[in-house]
């Protein structure tokens, strides 16, 4: 066990892991004192300091690691979702959408690697969903989520645009604002995901057949835009025209305008209500 | 907003920031070694660091704290603001009636935010800034989407670095109702240049699936090629 290739490790998949450490140099002169023959009993000790200071910051990590393993199990249902179209390659798919999907599955990839070493990190277990208790039929209300190209962006529109209000929803928290390193890594999440969801809903408003050309990338009001109806509470809340007390619905803004110029966070809790649609207890 | 002409805070901001090589690199490093970026930012860095201050120009305070933040958002949404407004206004040839509708909500979104920030700084806020955008040809689709690209990009990247720098919990959640809505425009612009472009790998999504984060004098610098003004960072927080 080399402490050094660890390091090495966790930097290829945390580019700036020497950064939340102050630098490289100090990480090498804090476990330095050890020297290279550290004792294997005492790595865990050592490393354990270090991503206390890294990653931990101060007190209790309890409310954090829960916060991202909500994170995490959002990530767990789309990156099996868009896995299994991935796998399924259904001939119903233009090459150029199973390319979009395949790019959107490798970035949710990333997503859960990155919440599972962050848990880790902070002395957490990450949550773990076997994959046959994720349902994309809704219990039947659903069919052939993978292998109808509309209902496939339909279904990639929901994900993405709940894990945007997800994200949302959490950032202000206080366990994510104390830890610079959570709050930025979550806001660099949230962001993709965003690039996500107006994807899937551009590639729905200019589908030839089955889409709905009045879908545009952001959303107005709080329309589901031809989703099944069991994703409105994706979408309500959404309408808000007011922000800070400050009236957005000015200087010729419309309120189809103002409301899709700001996205509106959602509660963990009905984030976990619209999740158990796909998660079989 | 009164003229002030400070060689002191300027000296301890920009001079430094401008000519301190480390800076220029780890902007570069950031915004993915210049692959997210066009041309005309990097040309824009290079003259940059060889330019001595100009005195004559009017010099913008940004604040201390949150309200320098909120500045610095506030900056970039009237920037954003200015060039969709001209996009608008001197369609380039060939735009499709999509095409119009995509950037005229674009356009509106971005007013929208510029004067949200205008009316929640209210007495803090920064006067309108005089953008310059000498470089950018209206009539050419692909130099407008190109710049949009940039701004949009940017965009995303500055709200995500900057996010840390709030203390206010109401103010980073209105930062984040925005950011999303930067990184949608993103995603259909990039479409709009090229198919699958929207989330694409090494830039602006990293291999983990991260998107872009700037520190904020990072993004001035980058923005300061589009304002007429000089935007003084003294006070813009930095840890």
């Amino acid at each position: 066990m080399n402490i050094f290739n660890i390091l090495s490790e966790i930097e290829k998949v945390d580019p700036e892991v020497y950064n939340r450490l102050d630098s490289r140099r100090k990480v090498f002169k804090h476990l330095g004192g050890f020297g290279k023959k550290l004792a294997a009993a005492a790595i865990p000790v050592a490393f354990g300091a270090v991503f206390n200071k890294a990653y931990g910051q101060t007190g209790s990590n309890a409310a954090l690691i829960d916060i991202l393993n909500f994170a995490l199990t959002a990530e767990l249902t789309d990156s099996n979702y868009y896995k299994m179209v991935v796998d399924t390659n259904s001939s119903n798919v233009p090459a150029t959408a199973k390319a979009g999907i395949a790019l959107i599955a490798s970035n949710e990839m990333g997503h859960v690697q990155t919440l599972q070493s962050a848990i880790t990190a902070l002395g957490g277990t990450p949550i773990a969903i076997a994959p046959t208790r994720f349902d994309y039929t809704a219990g039947g209300r659903i069919p052939d989520p993978l292998t109808n190209y509309a209902t496939i962006l339909a279904l990639g529109q929901a994900f993405e645009d709940t894990g945007v209000r997800a994200y949302k929803g959490q950032a202000p928290n206080p366990a994510v604002m104390a830890n610079d390193m959570v709050l930025q890594t979550a806001l660099q999440i949230h962001s993709a995901e965003a690039r996500h969801a107006a994807y899937f809903r551009r590639m729905r408003r200019d589908m030839a057949t089955g889409g709905v050309a009045t879908n545009k990338p952001w959303i107005t009001l709080n329309n589901i835009g031809g989703l099944p109806a069991i994703t409105q509470p994706i979408y309500d809340g959404e309408q808000l025209t007011t922000q800070a007390t400050v009236n957005i619905v000015m200087n010729n803004i419309s309120a189809d305008a103002a409301s899709e110029a700001f996205d509106e966070p959602l509660n963990r809790a009905t984030v976990e209500a619209i999740l158990s649609l796909f998660i079989r207890p | 907003m009164s003229k002030i002409i400070n060689p002191h805070e300027n000296d301890a901001g920009l001079i430094k920031s401008a000519s301190n090589p480390i800076h220029r690199r780890s902007f570069m490093k950031y915004t993915g070694a210049g692959v997210a970026l066009s041309a005309l930012f990097l040309a824009g860095c290079d003259d940059n660091d060889d330019d001595e201050i100009d005195y004559s120009k009017t010099n913008v305070m940004l604040g201390t704290g949150d309200t320098a933040i909120l500045n610095f958002a506030y900056a970039l949404e009237q920037l954003e603001a200015a060039f969709y407004t001209q996009v608008i206004d001197n369609k380039f040839s060939g735009m499709t009636a999509l095409e119009t509708s995509v950037l005229t909500d674009i356009r509106d979104h971005e007013i929208a935010h510029r004067d949200f920030f205008k009316t929640v700084l209210s007495t803090n806020a920064i006067q309108m800034l005089t953008p310059d955008f000498s470089t950018i040809n209206f009539g050419d689709r692909t130099s407008v989407l190109q710049t949009a690209q940039t701004f949009e990009d940017l965009g995303v990247s500055a709200y995500n670095g900057a996010g840390k720098h709030l203390t206010d919990a109401t103010n980073l959640a209105l930062a984040g109702k925005i950011v999303s809505v930067e990184a949608r425009h993103a995603a259909e612009i990039r479409e709009m240049i090229q198919v699958n472009t929207f989330a694409s790998r090494p830039s602006p999504i990293n291999a983990m699936g991260l998107d872009l984060a700037t520190p904020p004098l990072q993004v001035l610098n980058a923005a300061q090629n589009f304002i007429k003004e000089r935007i003084n960072t003294t006070n813009v927080p930095t840890t």
